[in-house]
């Protein structure tokens, strides 16, 4: 099942004693559950702390005179307008508007910049960066070629979320304090460290890009706390589903444009105006029309889950659109989901049917996210 | 007297008197991990050996559970609808999940006995 390509983890030693059973996602053989499972340790992220390995995903510097700049392009975004040390949600996005990639960017100092991928388009992403910073010896802010005076450093670190509303406290007990660290907001605590107050639980928590060898300390002692719990993907993917995050690849993708997955909010309205990003142009034709399908959050009436790839119909059995991501929420304690359907269909209560292997469930047009977020904002 | 059979597939049956218990086994819960639905089949249907009978859903994926053998279906275990989670805690005692009057005695003899099963999952 695992090919020689598949990529392992640096940890990979402290999720197998811990008894996790392992699955492939993106190319990385990853910790899917631990002995505790699915149910527990989603639960225990929501109560207490969860502890997740997503070194699976990728950290790039990007630095230079350039480098706001190069960022404007390659995402709506205002990069020169961020505060040292906060983090804004953006997409890279193509000359469509489609989504190649959503990721957080942080504004680390003057001229520099963290970014935060995603495994599946690491790849891409660093290419795409790259290719937007083609002769970075050149001089001058924007040269004749069109590349940007910045480099593109990826970062080779082990990376951790912890999540949950105990998360602060177990790492003050491990000596590292978060006290003046706001929701959406990273900084370099140490040489080589990079730490946000984010995630992707729904729940206040951290995101922590360190040396292996520094990562290994602070999982042991984080351990050590009776609060913090391994956490494998499957909680993960359940947790960001309750909290009406999306998962690039199922609820968003290159074929889909921010207009329609409903995250016009990540954009700021003077770069919507007159931003030079990528797809600019096709995303205020997008706007100007209005999008023909919306993301929707969707509950399923009764226990049975409605998954991925499900068609939707409205009550005369007339196509209404997908569903992209669902499952169990094991905090709603019923089934959710989240899709695409008709712009007219998208009104929270409308009811619709899911083709489920052969029967129609009904399932309803839901707000998101179905389990409230508890983001440390202030 | 009741005996018990186990397929490659991870299954269970108890037969007594021409009519099988079904249920998956404890290795196969483990490996679904927590049940959240069961959709449970009809009275009274029909099934060949392969079959589709019975899927269980677990938080992350659905997976299909097949006829062991042909017949037809006598009862399903309804106390799932309210407790999928009883596959987990119980897979060959309270989680059960159908149960069928055989067509076929003889296609009991192709399937596993418990130390056959023991080694076919290592």
């Amino acid at each position: 099942m695992t090919g020689d390509d598949t990529k392992h983890l640096s940890l990979e030693d402290l999720h197998v004693a811990a008894g996790a059973r392992f699955g492939a996602f993106a190319g990385w053989s990853m910790p899917l559950t631990y002995p505790a499972g699915v149910m527990k340790e989603h639960l225990h992220t929501r109560e207490h702390a969860g502890l997740f390995d997503i070194s699976h995903m990728k950290l790039f510097e990007i630095s230079g005179p350039g480098a706001a700049a190069l960022l404007d392009r390659a995402c709506p975004l205002d990069a020169g307008a961020l505060d040292i040390s906060q983090s804004k949600y953006t997409f890279f996005l193509n000359e469509a508007a489609g989504i190649i990639d959503d990721l957080i960017v942080t504004r680390l100092g003057r001229e520099r910049f963290m970014v935060v991928a995603n495994a599946g388009n690491a790849e891409a992403d660093e290419k795409h960066l790259r290719g937007l910073a083609l002769d970075f010896d050149a001089k001058g802010d924007f040269d004749a070629k069109g590349g940007f005076d910045a480099r593109v450093d990826a970062l080779d670190r082990v990376f951790l979320a912890i999540q949950g509303p105990e998360a602060w406290a177990a790492l003050s007990r491990a000596s590292i304090e978060t006290g003046s660290l706001l929701f959406m907001h990273g900084f370099e605590p140490r040489e080589n460290w990079f730490m946000s107050r984010s995630g992707y639980t729904g729940e206040d928590g951290f995101e922590i890009g360190l040396p292996e060898a520094d990562a290994r300390n602070l999982v042991a002692r984080l351990l050590e706390d009776d609060r913090v719990l391994w956490v494998g993907l499957a909680a993960r993917d359940s947790l960001r589903l309750e909290a009406g995050l999306c998962l690039h690849g199922l609820d968003i993708t290159p074929e889909i444009d921010p207009a329609s997955a409903g995250l016009m909010w990540a954009i700021p309205k003077e770069v919507r105006a007159s931003g030079a990003f990528i797809g600019a142009d096709a995303l205020r034709a997008i706007l100007e029309r209005g999008p023909a399908q919306k993301r929707v959050g969707l509950k399923p009436e009764g226990r049975q889950p409605v998954r991925a790839d499900a068609a939707l119909f409205d009550a005369d059995g007339n196509p209404a659109g997908h569903v992209t991501s669902g499952g169990f929420g094991p905090s709603a304690a019923h089934p959710v989901a989240m899709g695409y359907v008709q712009t007219l269909l998208a009104k929270p209560g409308t009811k619709l049917f899911a083709d489920v292997r052969g029967t129609k469930i009904p399932i309803n047009i839901n707000p998101l996210p179905f389990t409230p977020h508890r983001y440390r904002k202030g | 007297m009741a005996k018990t059979y186990f397929t490659e597939d991870h299954e269970w049956l108890r037969v007594e008197g021409g009519i099988a218990t079904v249920g998956i086994t404890d290795y196969a819960q483990e490996q679904l991990g927590d049940l959240v639905f069961v959709e449970l089949p009809e009275l009274g249907r029909k099934l060949a050996k392969g079959d589709t009978a019975v899927v269980v859903e677990s938080v992350k994926a659905a997976s299909d559970v097949y006829a062991p053998v042909d017949g037809e279906i006598t009862e399903a275990n309804t106390s799932l609808s309210s407790d999928p989670s009883l596959v987990n805690s119980a897979a060959t005692g309270d989680g059960w999940l159908w149960k069928m009057k055989l067509a076929d005695e003889n296609q009991l003899e192709g399937l596993l006995d418990e130390a056959a099963y023991k080694a076919h999952i290592g």
